[in-house]
């Protein structure tokens, strides 16, 4: 086999089923199909094709040109509202869910904590530049983003260490629990966390004279960042880190035994989806404009496993999916059942994925594709095709009496 | 672990626990025992509720982040059948046999069905929560009951050095150590009991020697339920009830089981009062961060043995 | 390959998503006023925002459902008392469904980030709905954020010597919640129990979500005349139930939300050691006055659902809007401009409430009337608050003049202090 083949075979259904827990957690254990790489047609006797240009022919297809195109044109056919409230948030929130997703689906470990990692380094933002707080230091920006982002990685890394110690189920309740002690410290402190009301005000960079807050300017850099976890969540996956990360999720004992630290692999996995849920959360202050206990309370904690789950976590697209679909409720609910009942309804599209298709979004995507592929994709050329009518033949068929 | 840690932990953690308590008592005799006795109280409540959290993880391996929703079903459910019968007793039996029948339909209906998928029962736990959570706050609002009992139970005692204590509480400690008997014999005494034991140890093998584990399964559930639901009422005699309560309940069973151990109820009982006991004297002697007290405590446990002070390796 | 089907579908699929999202984008012109009204719905303040609704309610509803000629149409939207929320809630009103005026929010914290979000929508009016931190007006107010409703500070003011002069207490014991309002409203308290010589040796500041105060009560020093309560909902109806349970027998003095309707009317026993408990605040259920009274009936007329009596969160979400709709009025509806007319209207506007008249300051935040209460028991066995003093016109500074609120400072844990 060659080291291609290997990491494909690797790689293929990577995430699916794999967090619920065992081999027998597949309800529908379908084999999806995935589409084999094109053959290369720059490919030829004495051309020179360059490895990057092969890779990329081979994977991107018309679905990832059409979905980049779509979320580039949004603005200019979106209003404000639409562009800041759904799009921007969406995908601040989704950068979020696929630090989790990274962790959970392709690490074997549900941390609960990812939003509080999101939230201290929104509460470091808050501290160290502007804002209508007198506790802020009202350092530049530049910088106070950096740290933002360099103490919150360092927290996430903290609280791996402290929840590699303990195996799936336990990860979550110990994940949860250190979110909430965060919640209550910084609920209570004044001195740094400003208590109960949080930073008011947090003022959102301007550079070279242009507002990041407006509109357009905050989705594309939102965008940006988002495309920028996704791809490198996605090339993660393929370098041997990501591969072994995958490895030790399926089977810890054998990679130990193979020679690699298992509790560092899953600690640096920690300090990674840190990083992400880092950039998500200066996202996120500069979105909210502020932030407070609130931010990083149980509710925001679920909601975000509730993202995770509900795109699915087979793809590093999935969180993002499911975060327009969350923010798309938490908008539009009063015209379905009404605002109050909000809780009820999310809570209940959760169940519903999780009871029927633990591969969220996603999981149902890919099934009707598959099933639509095989209504509306009849004999095939040059192949044998066996169906209720026998009758079919192969137009190759070897020549003999009929 | 060797002599030489063993003595160097007993140091480390019973040194100054025994300077605060030399401390306190000579400072104010009467406020420090009477935190401790808040202390015991309190962590009779929090073990009430953790002792069935902690037997469908032992059991089941089920995580049931719903165990808060299901005490706060058998408090409403229970101030609704105390307020219809007048009776305060027959609340309490309400509480318990309607958070049991609920629990004992879950495990029927939907668990059964997911054995094995730890983290798919926890996430389906998850949502469960949350819609039973906005469903209670929808049939019961968002105002606060306070239930009825007898004025006997509710009074006050004289006790020495603290003066008057209020009854409720003691008679609390009274029923949770009722309880913790009750549920030690039943585990340790009867039939189904030696099952569930066997079950915790190797399920495989229960199974194999023919016993209807879904039986078992389900038995189990009902109880572990059925004691939130006691828990609900029995707690929301001595602290009100309202929307919130379930998340607060189901953070303190948590962290009590994390500490005391998965699985084990001697484990949940000790992890009950180290977690009880801080919590008030954090209240008394440090209000600020007292809320944080408790889960310094059980990052420290983490830290230094994962599986709780009881618990197995998973 | 894909077959030619497969990617038309998906085309097709990708495309109808993207309509969706325009055609949410448009709005459609109508003559009509569009007022958004936001409260909190879920979590633990829904019984007092689903009141609040029922108050914005009555407002429209006294007026028939129309104002200055044109229809009027409630958005509603819900929080649950977290600023980001409701931040949220309030741009898909403004922005998503274009309100002319919004009414909003509910809480301290969400007020102050509704407030900041007010400056970046100059175009639309905001008007609050019952949050009462000080700072939402004191600190770096909003020129198009008005309050008509007095805010905690204001509604302690009063209690003070009348906790000192009338019932004698010399000194006392405090025991509060951890947060802003809780600080404003002993801010409001102290400032007048400290000036006429009365001094607070002990002070307990209990942690959000604590809700066993068996410590806290036995810290309290036992020479103390009374206790200073200032805990809300189901928090007050915890600590006097253990401070009962605990042999507790000293008086006390209550906050605004310490012994108001949701916490007299709790399913349950009442408190026969409640009666006489004085507290005050924006209302008093006894208030003899007729707009009052009509009010009442009102209320409870149009809500068979509601509580016995109007709360605290009624009352004021009702006068906000109401300021809204007389507003309207004397601008026979012209929001052009810029809603210019508009708010110089609401700016000077003398509004009629039950409980008097409220006018503007400087900061747009309200003068009005303050009540001191006592808790009595009525002729069937319900408890209710009894007027006991009436304060009017009381403003945002306490009656302290600029230079001297501005020494003292916003209340916090230490401001202000008399031990």
């Amino acid at each position: 086999m060659s080291a291609a083949e290997w990491r494909k075979a690797m790689n293929a259904g990577a995430g699916r089923y794999a967090w619920t827990g065992g081999a027998r957690g597949r309800i529908a254990a379908r084999p999806v199909d995935r589409p084999s790489p094109r053959p290369s047609p720059l490919r030829g006797e004495g051309e020179v094709a360059t490895a990057w240009t092969q890779w990329v022919w081979r994977r991107v297809g018309a679905r990832h040109v059409l979905v980049l195109l779509a979320v580039l044109v949004y603005p200019w056919v979106a209003t404000p509202f639409f562009t800041f409230q759904i799009g921007a948030q969406s995908l601040a929130l989704g950068l979020i869910a696929l630090s989790l997703t990274f962790l959970a689906g392709y690490g074997g470990m549900v941390s609960l904590a990812q939003m509080t990692v999101a939230g201290i380094a929104g509460y470091m933002f808050a501290i160290f530049a502007t804002s209508g707080t007198d506790i802020s230091l009202r350092w530049p920006w530049g910088l106070a983003v950096v740290l933002a982002l360099v103490i919150a990685t360092a927290c996430g890394t903290l609280i791996g260490w402290f929840s590699v110690r303990t195996e799936g189920i336990y990860t979550i309740m110990i994940t949860l629990a250190i979110g909430v002690a965060f919640y209550y410290l910084a609920q209570q402190n004044y001195s740094l966390f400003n208590g109960f009301q949080g930073f008011q005000s947090v003022m959102t960079p301007a550079v070279a004279g242009v507002e990041l807050r407006a509109p357009l300017v905050f989705y594309y850099l939102s965008l940006f960042w988002a495309l920028a976890g996704y791809f490198f969540v996605a090339y993660l996956l393929r370098a041997p880190f990501g591969v072994a990360l995958q490895g030790i999720r399926d089977n810890p004992r054998r990679m130990s035994a193979l020679g690699f630290n298992v509790t560092a692999h899953r600690v640096a996995a920690y300090t990674v989806a840190g990083l992400i849920a880092a950039v998500g959360g200066v996202l996120m202050v500069w979105y909210n404009g502020l932030v407070s206990p609130g931010s990083v309370g149980t509710s925001w904690l679920i909601n975000i496993l509730i993202i995770a789950v509900l795109g699915g976590m087979r793809h590093p697209v999935g969180p993002f999916i499911g975060a327009v679909v969350f923010v798309l409720l938490q908008n539009f609910a009063v015209d379905l059942v009404g605002r109050e009942r909000f809780n009820l309804l999310i809570g209940g599209v959760f169940l519903v994925i999780v009871l029927f298709s633990p591969d969220g979004l996603l999981g149902w995507w890919a099934q009707g594709r598959q099933y639509l592929e095989k209504q509306l994709a009849p004999a095939r050329a040059g192949g044998w095709r066996r169906g209720r009518r026998g009758q079919e033949r192969s137009t190759t068929a070897a020549p003999g009496p009929h | 672990m060797s002599p030489f840690w063993r003595w160097f932990w007993v140091l480390v953690v019973g040194l100054p626990a025994v300077a605060f308590t030399v401390w306190g008592l000579a400072d104010n005799a009467k406020l420090f025992l009477s935190t401790a006795l808040n202390g015991l109280t309190l962590a009779a409540l929090y073990f009430l509720v953790a002792s069935g959290f902690t037997l469908v993880f032992g059991l089941m391996r089920n995580v049931n982040l719903a165990h808060g929703s299901l005490y706060l079903l058998g408090a409403y459910v229970g101030y609704e059948v105390g307020e219809q019968t007048g009776s305060w007793l027959v609340a309490v039996a309400a509480g318990f046999a309607s958070a049991a029948l609920f629990g004992l339909v879950l495990q029927v209906a939907v668990f059964r069905f997911m054995h094995g998928e730890d983290m798919r029962q926890t996430m389906v736990t998850i949502g469960l929560s949350i819609m039973m959570a906005d469903i209670l706050l929808w049939m019961f609002g968002g105002e606060i009951y306070q239930f009825d009992p007898p004025r006997v139970i509710f009074g006050r005692t004289p006790l020495p050095i603290v003066e008057v204590y209020p009854t409720y509480r003691l008679v609390l400690l009274a029923m949770s150590a009722a309880i913790g008997v009750l549920l030690w014999w039943f585990l340790n005494r009867t039939r189904v009991g030696m099952m569930i034991r066997a079950g915790v140890d190797d399920r495989g093998m229960l199974a194999a020697s023919g016993v209807n584990v879904q039986f078992v399964f389900a038995v189990t559930f009902a109880i572990g339920a059925g004691l939130a639901g006691f828990a609900g009422v029995v707690g929301g005699t001595a602290l009100s009830i309202a929307p919130g309560e379930d998340t607060r309940y189901q953070l303190a069973s948590l962290v009590v089981v994390i500490v005391g151990g998965m699985g084990s109820v001697v484990g949940a009982a000790i992890g009950a009062i180290l977690i009880g006991v801080a919590e008030q004297f954090g209240l008394a002697y440090a209000p600020t961060y007292s809320v944080v007290f408790t889960f310094v405590i059980m990052a420290l446990v983490l830290a230094f043995r994962p599986q709780g002070i009881l618990g197995r390796r998973a | 390959m894909k077959s030619l089907k497969m990617r038309l579908l998906w085309t097709a699929v990708v495309a109808a998503l993207l309509a969706v999202v325009v055609a949410g984008g448009a709005t459609a012109q109508a003559p009509v006023v569009k007022i958004g009204l936001l409260a909190t719905l879920e979590g633990p303040f829904a019984a007092g925002g689903q009141d609040g609704m029922r108050g914005a309610e009555l407002a429209v509803k006294q007026r028939g459902g129309m104002v200055a000629g044109k229809k009027i149409e409630i958005i509603k939207a819900s929080s649950d008392a977290k600023p980001d929320v409701a931040v949220n809630a309030t741009r898909k009103l403004v922005e998503q469904d274009k309100v002319d005026i919004m009414v909003g929010p509910l809480s301290g914290s969400e007020g102050i980030a509704v407030k900041n979000y007010s400056k970046t929508q100059p175009n639309t009016t905001f008007i609050n709905g019952s949050s009462g931190a000080q700072a939402t007006t004191l600190v770096d107010p909003s020129p198009n954020f008005f309050r008509f409703n007095t805010e905690g500070a204001q509604w302690m003011v009063g209690l003070g010597d009348y906790a000192y002069k009338t019932k004698g207490y010399k000194k006392m014991a405090l025991i509060a919640e951890d947060y802003a309002f809780p600080y404003s409203q002993v801010q409001g308290f102290m400032t007048e129990y400290c000036k006429a010589g009365g001094r607070v040796t002990h002070k307990a500041w209990v942690p959000l979500g604590a809700k066993d105060y068996s410590s806290v009560i036995a810290k309290l020093p036992g020479d103390v005349d009374a206790l200073v309560v200032v805990l809300g909902g189901a928090d007050a109806v915890n600590f006097l139930t253990q401070y009962e349970q605990a042999g507790g027998n000293k008086p006390m003095v209550g906050g605004s939300i310490t012994v108001d309707q949701t916490v007299l009317n709790f399913k349950g026993k009442r408190r026969e050691s409640l009666l006489g408990t004085p507290s005050a605040g924006p209302i008093a259920d006894s208030y003899d006055a007729p707009e009052w009274k009509k009010f009442v009936a009102d209320y409870k007329e149009n809500f068979k659902d509601g509580f016995p009596s109007p709360s605290l969160f009624a009352f004021v979400y009702y006068i906000n809007m109401k300021a809204a709709l007389d507003g309207l009025e004397a601008v026979k509806g012209d929001l052009s401009g810029g809603q210019a007319k508009y708010r110089e209207a609401l700016k000077t506007l003398k509004l009629k409430t039950p409980t008097g008249e409220v006018t503007l300051d400087e900061n747009r935040q309200a003068i009005g009337t303050t009540f001191v209460t006592e808790v009595a028991k009525a002729a069937d066995g319900g408890f209710y608050n009894k007027v006991v003093k009436v304060v009017p016109n009381v403003n945002q500074r306490l009656g302290m003049s600029k230079a001297d609120f501005e020494k003292a400072g916003l209340g916090s844990r230490d401001v202000p202090n008399c031990p």
